[in-house]
């Protein structure tokens, strides 16, 4: 607490002397950073401790929602004067993050630091608990659901503006986390192989040695939610997995399937060339491989009910960046923002309340070629189970 | 002193004690000194050694809410799913370690017996200083694309060849590939390694040793085996442990089913599914500590009879 008011009032001590040069320099003013504009100028002229004690009626670094601060330009104005957000697991093709990070930048001019893009979920709790206090410590979690629940004593709580488009099944309910995007468990193909358009297809002969599952079911949610795709297509249920395991051991004693973590340089380079995966990571694919000469087609398959996961959005509550990541909560559950997701063949948690006020992207609605069927999403007790069951049945890839 | 004992010959208990006293607080004061210049090693010991070691321990016999307990460490005994993971992971240790050893070793062999200023000796070994630390996901790609299922040498060996050796890739995602795979980078390792006890080899012995009228065999039975022998069972040693807990590698190229230790600890520290398993992992790399122990034990066993001749 010290320290931040130290560290403002120096900030406003700057911005007060860049200020003062500006305006005495003349001409040379364009060549001043314009991330000390309006607002500062405004608490440059106040002294310093009466400005950090009139922020604490709706400081935008600890408000529970945007209307608690201010507002959303509030909020941003407040993220810009901090001057950075540090994301971590968000590669630029997982479900259109490179776009979202960009656009981001552009309209508030603050800086995205995206560190440790290919880590997992656990991956970023443990990053935002090794590296609290340093600084580098990540803003923002963007998590499975099984972790999101696991570690809420993490969180900030906070409602962006849109918070009554989100259906309550959706968020915790003071905000602690929010569903952010989901996929649809997809197969995604070299079309050179032919037409694949069900899970029984991968079976066929002619795929021998072709078929990767992105990740192991026991570690990544892309790996597990593919077990329960194989499964309803093979007469399982979310609460029955077996047919889902017996038919990838069918796979493997046929040897159509590969081992292999499959990832953008396995697939661009062949070695991966049917992936079975969110849409969201396969459809981010599709325009990189084109120049490559890979028509590569992604299709949620036709022979079991589309399986969802939602991942969620969460603040750490021991944030560097504190405004700066509500603002980036506030952009990402924008309708911009929920619009790019959709780009990246994602499906945004606001889809829904977007389709009734016309304002989702048509053209990328219909690109993702959501099935008109309710997807299936597995509840907490079912992956419990699934993944007990797995622990005792994912064994069959016996390396010999 | 001297004056004393001379004068006084029937006092050597009190001369010799006087003489201990004095020795051993010098002794003391170069020990302390000694022991002085040594504190940085100590405090890096600790801290990379024991301290992660201490960690690993405590967190073995702990549960995920910080009770104690021995379930994690009795799983490795009980769930056929570890007890064969340290089975894979010893097997894939010693086949490497043994194989990268033996290819090696004649390799580095071939290279003393050249020109100790030619070009191919720096060549070997520059190349084998790049190769033994070409490893994890670069190396698995590099055989992923050479010898996959829709690999280079795969498809030029059928479609061009017409040959179906290498048509079942699937040799590559098994212990088998492993094998390979990991030789790859332990035969430089080992060139690197023991180059330097075999330059230390002396010719002169050689002819010594036929100049009394021994033969090649009875040179290096007598001669060259035990000089060399503890470098290259330390050598060997370093090769298993290289290889039990190399991870990147085997990760890239399998990432279903069961398998190897390292790739279960991945499991338990990363998985977003399963949670709460961190400590399972504990003890996992508390049971490769132990092998590594037990393993090193035998060599410092071995090397102690093994370098009895060169003493």
């Amino acid at each position: 607490m010290q320290k931040r008011s130290i560290r403002m009032g120096s900030l406003s001590a700057v911005a007060a002397l860049l200020f003062a040069a500006c305006s005495s320099g003349g001409g040379a003013a364009t060549t001043a950073p314009s991330a000390a504009a309006p607002s500062e100028s405004a608490s440059a002229g106040a002294p310093s401790g009466s400005a950090s004690a009139s922020a604490a009626a709706g400081d935008p670094k600890t408000a529970t929602s945007a209307a608690a601060a201010g507002g959303v330009d509030a909020v941003c104005a407040a993220g810009k004067e901090e001057g950075q957000v540090t994301l971590i697991a968000t590669p630029a093709n997982w479900a259109n993050y490179g776009q979202m990070i960009t656009d981001f930048q552009t309209k508030y001019g603050i800086k995205v630091q995206s560190d440790q893009p290919d880590t997992d979920s656990a991956g970023e709790i443990k990053a935002a608990k090794d590296l609290a206090g340093t600084g580098r410590q990540p803003d923002i979690f963007d998590l499975g659901s099984v972790v999101a629940a696991a570690n809420t004593d993490m969180y900030a709580p906070y409602q962006v503006a849109t918070w009554a488009d989100i259906p309550d099944a959706n968020k915790e309910a003071t905000g602690l986390w929010v569903n952010n995007y989901t996929g649809f468990e997809s197969i995604a193909y070299d079309s050179k192989l032919g037409d694949i358009s069900k899970v029984a297809d991968l079976a066929d002969p002619k795929y021998k040695g072709k078929v990767a599952l992105n990740g192991n079911p026991l570690k990544a949610s892309a790996g597990f939610n593919g077990v329960v795709l194989a499964s309803l297509a093979n007469g399982g249920s979310a609460d029955d997995l077996a047919p889902g395991v017996d038919f990838f051991k069918k796979l493997a004693d046929s040897g159509n399937l590969l081992p292999v973590d499959p990832n953008d340089a396995s697939v661009a380079s062949g070695q991966t060339p049917i992936v079975i995966d969110w849409t969201y990571n396969q459809g981010g694919l599709v325009a990189s491989l084109k120049p490559k000469g890979i028509d590569w087609k992604v299709v949620i398959p036709s022979d079991a009910p589309p399986v969802a996961a939602f991942y969620n959005s969460a603040i750490n509550k021991d944030a560097a960046h504190p405004a700066a990541a509500r603002c980036w909560m506030e952009y990402i559950f924008s309708d911009a923002g929920q619009n790019t997701w959709l780009k990246g063949f994602a499906l945004p948690v606001r889809l829904g309340a977007m389709q009734t006020a016309g304002t989702a992207d048509a053209a990328a609605l219909a690109a993702v070629g959501a099935p008109s069927t309710a997807p299936v999403q597995l509840t907490q007790a079912q992956i419990d189970a699934g993944t007990k069951y797995l622990t005792d049945n994912w064994k069959f890839i016996d390396i010999k | 002193m001297t004056d004393t004992s001379a004068s006084a010959p029937g006092q050597p208990t009190a001369q010799t004690a006087g003489l201990a006293s004095g020795g051993a607080g010098s002794r003391r004061l170069r020990g302390a000194r000694n022991y002085l210049a040594l504190i940085p090693f100590h405090v890096y010991i600790a801290l990379f050694l024991i301290l992660p070691t201490a960690i690993v321990a405590v967190g073995a016999f702990t549960t995920a809410t910080g009770q104690p307990t021995v379930d994690n460490v009795t799983r490795l005994f009980t769930d056929e799913t570890f007890v064969d993971a340290f089975t894979k992971s010893i097997e894939l240790a010693v086949s490497t370690a043994i194989a990268g050893a033996i290819i090696g070793g004649l390799l580095a062999w071939a290279v003393v017996r050249g020109d100790p200023n030619g070009p191919l000796r720096q060549l070997v070994i520059a190349a084998s200083g790049v190769l033994a630390q070409f490893g994890g996901v670069m190396l698995a790609f590099a055989f992923l694309a050479t010898f996959g299922f829709n690999g280079l040498a795969t498809m030029f060996v059928r479609d061009a060849l017409h040959v179906d050796v290498l048509t079942d890739a699937s040799w590559l995602y098994s212990l088998t590939g492993l094998v390979v795979v990991y030789t790859y980078f332990q035969i430089p390792l080992m060139l690197i390694v023991f180059l330097p006890s075999l330059d230390g080899l002396r010719q002169e012995w050689y002819d010594a040793s036929a100049s009394l009228g021994g033969s090649s065999w009875s040179f290096w039975r007598h001669v060259g085996g035990p000089i060399l022998a503890p470098a290259f069972l330390g050598a060997l040693l370093l090769l298993f442990t290289n290889a039990f807990s190399a991870y990147a590698t085997a990760a890239a190229l399998i990432s279903q089913g069961a398998s190897i230790v390292t790739l279960q600890i991945a499991g338990s520290l990363q998985s977003e599914v399963v949670i709460g398993q961190e400590n399972v992992g504990k003890a996992l790399a508390l049971g490769m500590i132990i092998v590594v122990s037990l393993v090193m034990a035998l060599y410092a066993l071995i090397q102690r009879r093994a370098s009895r001749w060169v003493k």
